[in-house]
């Protein structure tokens, strides 16, 4: 990495102030950064270190006034930004300074083509004819490789996919070769395989382009893939920067030795003889197909095969993991085995009883022997019940005494190691790792004999999500639970599950025990998988530190 | 290659065919109704006669039908009705087509003014009110679209009336024209515009609430949505903000309104019209009820049933053509 004298960004003891009455008075105490031509630097932080915000200082799009510039400097090519007007950062943002945001799905203008929102950028900076800008777009498509990028000129984004939507935005960032590019957590929405090709992608053309990449993300693997200069954040202080090699394999601040740690390892666990316990849950034939909508006289829909064939076994105390990208129907296949979906064929089997053909008052009863904990702890817990009334709930619906059902309930939240003064608490004032704990809790609750999980961690934080998993699997240790575990992250798959079924559209490609699935994997989609998991080739150190 | 039939006129053909068993259950429900009210046009007729013998009454109900069941009646009426023959008005002693068509001008006069006018100010407004939220002109528009929001249209029209015919003198107080004016070329659209600005005030200012309110919410919404930041972050300055990433995507609310308030305003236009005596649909419905008269009273209501219906496939046009994420098919 040649470093050039003069930085290209200059950001010195920048400081952003929160209005009254926040959890803290600054968003961001004493930030110093550099970003040089053609050096990467990655902001990395969990969530409200302050990082997005910091990015909105510089582009001058912080939400005033209730969020401010409290002090410091920003210095772009050696013009001090705070300074500026708002019509001279005007002709400065999307064309010597550009963004790229998180979620391609609604950063781009729905109503608005491909194209036009391109030659937004360029007729608002470039001033060139029309035919010369339509050319240039079209240029910048075939750079960010957009198949066919004449027909995406004139697509709307709705009707490409998340991956070519995220090109798109980086198209329209890159489009005036803009000196510094700020990309906050570009990737984060997009499946492993597509973020591996935009995390090179933004790689290449920043090489080509030598400019600045002030990166924004959260997730470690990501860091390892593509900075070169690393700063960690934490409640908007800066705890520790430096070149990335060092940062990534010689973490000096005890936080970052925290945060690399939780990062989970990509060792899956040693061989259990689980193949050998009895069978809990079986599945056999599974199948699922969205069917074609409307029909003569309304708009028609076509079908969706989400499942095809599917068969499993779950050992009593094993993990399955069921792992595969957007759109691999895993999350249907939980839908379908609590029978919340109603599958087209095939049976389910629960100790030996088929749940699929159930009558609806067998199926009641039959209920708690498989729980669910869901994705979102947020959402699936009703916000206007206390703690302790949405873990007992459902014994008590089984015909559990309610003065019972509470105590236990209670003895439930110490198991997931919540105080048991959590107990009439509603589940706003607990945190997302905490409510995930409670919806652990509730799933337990109801003493399953199988607990199925989908993406259980993927909406916490990185060292959350350890505790997390250090929880789950400690439960599954002391209580010998079966889980089936629903995933798109192959590192959390790693870490907890014995044995991994790889889906891709609707079908199983592979499946075995975890270890050897990924020391060896057989089929080309799921080698394709394991090679894009960023930062594969990097190994965190503290392995074995207890996390955070 | 066979010929292929564009999108959009198959579009329109099921549309019709779903506008059909519509029409059909409203009439027919209509026809049920109105029986089961008590009294029908002979007794009307024979009450403004001041009274006439039984035989009288009967040969005349024999004349009109009515001597009949009712779903004999009903049979009679829809077929009638398949061949798009409304019957004849016994008040008017025309055929309802005749008298529908003398009316539906005022009416349509009326209600499209109206609604382009709450329409358009409305979104305005409300756009307005939107990116400039809690300010004290937020405040004001706000305070003023509750207060149109919470006045009933009988009320308004009167003080209105009061203050403008009455204590000021601007304005005719009713009717759609100056009866012994006579007036020709712009003389007389200067003359109806004239008896046609309270109405049109009355009916438009509730409905002009509706929009600001949505359309404020709405604008307010869209302003905070990712692309917004986007477009922000790309240069955009606030007009341009405003005119092709906001109010592109906060105006479909206020179309789907659009489509729906058409039929309410309908039923509005009753009151606006009996009160200002202008001859329009309302009016004639009111008078219909009144008289018993079915035949008229019903023919209001296949009108504006089909108007509803036309109105309402428009409004998804140019809801499919607003929004791209729709597809006619």
């Amino acid at each position: 990495m040649t470093v050039e004298a003069k930085p290209i960004l200059e950001v010195r003891d920048l400081r952003i102030a929160l209005p009254k009455g926040s959890d803290r008075p600054f968003a961001l105490q004493g930030l110093n950064l550099n970003v040089h031509a053609g050096e990467i630097v990655c902001m990395v932080g969990e969530s409200g270190s302050g990082k997005s915000l910091s990015a909105g200082a510089i582009m001058r799009l912080l939400p005033e006034p209730h969020v401010t510039v409290a002090g410091g400097e920003i210095t772009f090519e050696g013009e001090d930004l705070l300074a500026k007007s708002e019509a001279e950062m005007r002709k400065l943002r999307g064309n010597r300074i550009s963004m790229i945001f998180q979620e391609p799905m609604t950063a781009l203008n729905p109503q608005k083509t491909v194209g036009w929102q391109i030659d937004e950028v360029l007729k608002l900076h470039m001033g060139a004819k029309r035919k010369e800008r339509q050319a240039h777009a079209i240029e910048m498509l075939k750079r960010v490789h957009i198949p066919d990028p004449e027909s995406a000129y004139n697509a709307y984004p709705h009707q490409i996919s998340g991956g070519q939507r995220q090109r798109v935005m980086i198209a329209m960032a890159l489009a005036l070769s803009p000196k510094l590019v700020i990309a906050d957590e570009p990737t984060t929405a997009l499946d492993v395989t597509t973020q591996l090709q935009i995390l090179k992608l933004i790689r290449d053309l920043q090489k080509e382009e030598g400019a600045g990449v002030l990166f924004i993300t959260h997730d470690f693997g990501v860091v390892a893939e593509i900075a070169d200069h690393v700063i960690v954040l934490r409640q908007g202080e800066v705890v520790e920067q430096g070149p990335a090699g060092q940062v990534l394999n010689d973490p000096q601040h005890p936080y970052t030795q925290a945060l690399i740690a939780s990062v989970p390892d990509l060792l899956p666990p040693p061989h259990k003889p689980v193949t050998t316990r009895p069978t809990v849950l079986k599945g056999t034939g599974l199948r699922k197909t969205f069917a074609a909508r409307g029909g003569l006289l309304t708009g028609k829909r076509k079908a969706v095969v989400a499942v095809k064939d599917l068969s499993f076994e779950l050992h009593q105390g094993e993990t399955l993991g069921v792992v595969g990208e957007s759109g691999s129907g895993k999350t249907t296949v939980s839908r379908l085995v609590t029978r919340l979906l109603d599958a087209d064929a095939g049976a389910v089997e629960v100790d030996g009883t088929d749940l699929l053909a159930c009558s609806p008052a067998e199926l009641r009863g039959m209920r708690k022997h498989i729980q669910m904990v869901f994705q979102d702890p947020m959402a699936s817990l009703n916000p206007r019940k206390r703690v302790v009334d949405i873990i007992a709930q459902g014994p008590i619906v089984h015909g559990e005494d309610p003065e019972k059902a509470r105590a236990r309930a209670r003895e439930l939240l110490e198991l997931v190691e919540l105080s048991p003064a959590a107990a009439n608490r509603f589940p706003h004032e607990f945190s997302g790792g905490q409510r995930q704990r409670i919806g652990i809790a509730r799933a337990l609750a109801m003493e399953p004999k199988v607990i199925v999980a989908d993406e259980p961690v993927s909406a916490l934080d990185v060292s959350v999500q350890a505790q997390v998993l250090k929880l789950l699997a400690e439960l599954r240790h002391r209580m010998n639970l079966s889980l089936l575990f629903v995933t798109h992250d192959l590192r959390v798959a790693a870490q907890l599950c014995d044995r991994i079924i790889v889906m891709q559209k609707g079908e199983v490609v592979e499946a075995g025990f975890t270890a050897e699935v990924f020391a060896d994997p057989q089929h080309p989609y799921t080698r394709n998988l394991l090679a894009s998991i960023p930062g594969r080739t990097w190994t965190p150190p503290y392995r074995k530190t207890d996390a955070a | 290659m066979k010929p292929t039939i564009p999108p959009l006129l198959i579009y329109a053909l099921r549309r019709l065919l779903q506008a059909i068993p519509v029409i059909i259950l409203i009439m027919m429900g209509t026809f049920l109704l109105l029986k089961m009210a008590p009294g029908d046009t002979v007794d009307a007729l024979v009450g403004d006669m001041g009274g006439a013998d039984a035989a009288f009454i009967a040969r005349l109900r024999a004349e009109y039908g009515l001597d009949q069941p009712i779903w004999v009646q009903l049979w009679r009426y829809m077929v009638k009705l398949a061949t798009f023959d409304l019957g004849r008005s016994f008040v008017y002693e025309q055929p309802v087509a005749t008298v529908l068509m003398d009316r539906l001008g005022t009416t349509l006069l009326l209600m499209a003014t109206s609604l382009s006018l709450a329409f358009s100010i409305g979104i305005t407004l409300g756009a307005f009110a939107a990116r400039r939220a809690y300010s004290l002109a937020d405040n004001l528009i706000s305070t003023l679209g509750l207060i149109f929001y919470a006045t009933p249209s009988f009320f308004l029209s009167l003080m209105m009336m009061l203050l403008f015919s009455v204590k000021l003198g601007w304005l005719p107080v009713g009717g759609i024209k100056t009866i012994a004016g006579f007036y020709t070329g712009w003389d007389h659209v200067v003359d109806v515009a004239r008896h046609l600005v309270m109405p049109t005030a009355a009916l438009s200012l509730i409905y002009l609430s509706f929009y600001l309110r949505l359309m404020r919410s709405s604008v307010m919404q869209v302003a905070d949505q990712d692309f917004v930041r986007t477009a922000r972050a790309k240069g955009a300055g606030e007009t341009r903000l405003m005119v092709h990433h906001i109010m592109r995507n906060a105006l479909l609310p206020a179309v789907t309104l659009f489509g729906l308030q058409f039929s309410t305003l309908l039923g509005g236009s009753v009151v606006v019209e009996t009160i200002f005596t202008l001859p329009g649909l309302g009016q004639l419905a009111y008078q219909s009820v009144i008289q018993r008269d079915m035949n008229t009273l019903m023919g209001i209501i296949f009108l504006c049933s089909i108007i509803v219906i036309l109105v309402n496939f428009l409004t998804d046009l140019l809801y499919a053509r607003l929004d791209s994420r729709i597809e006619l098919s």
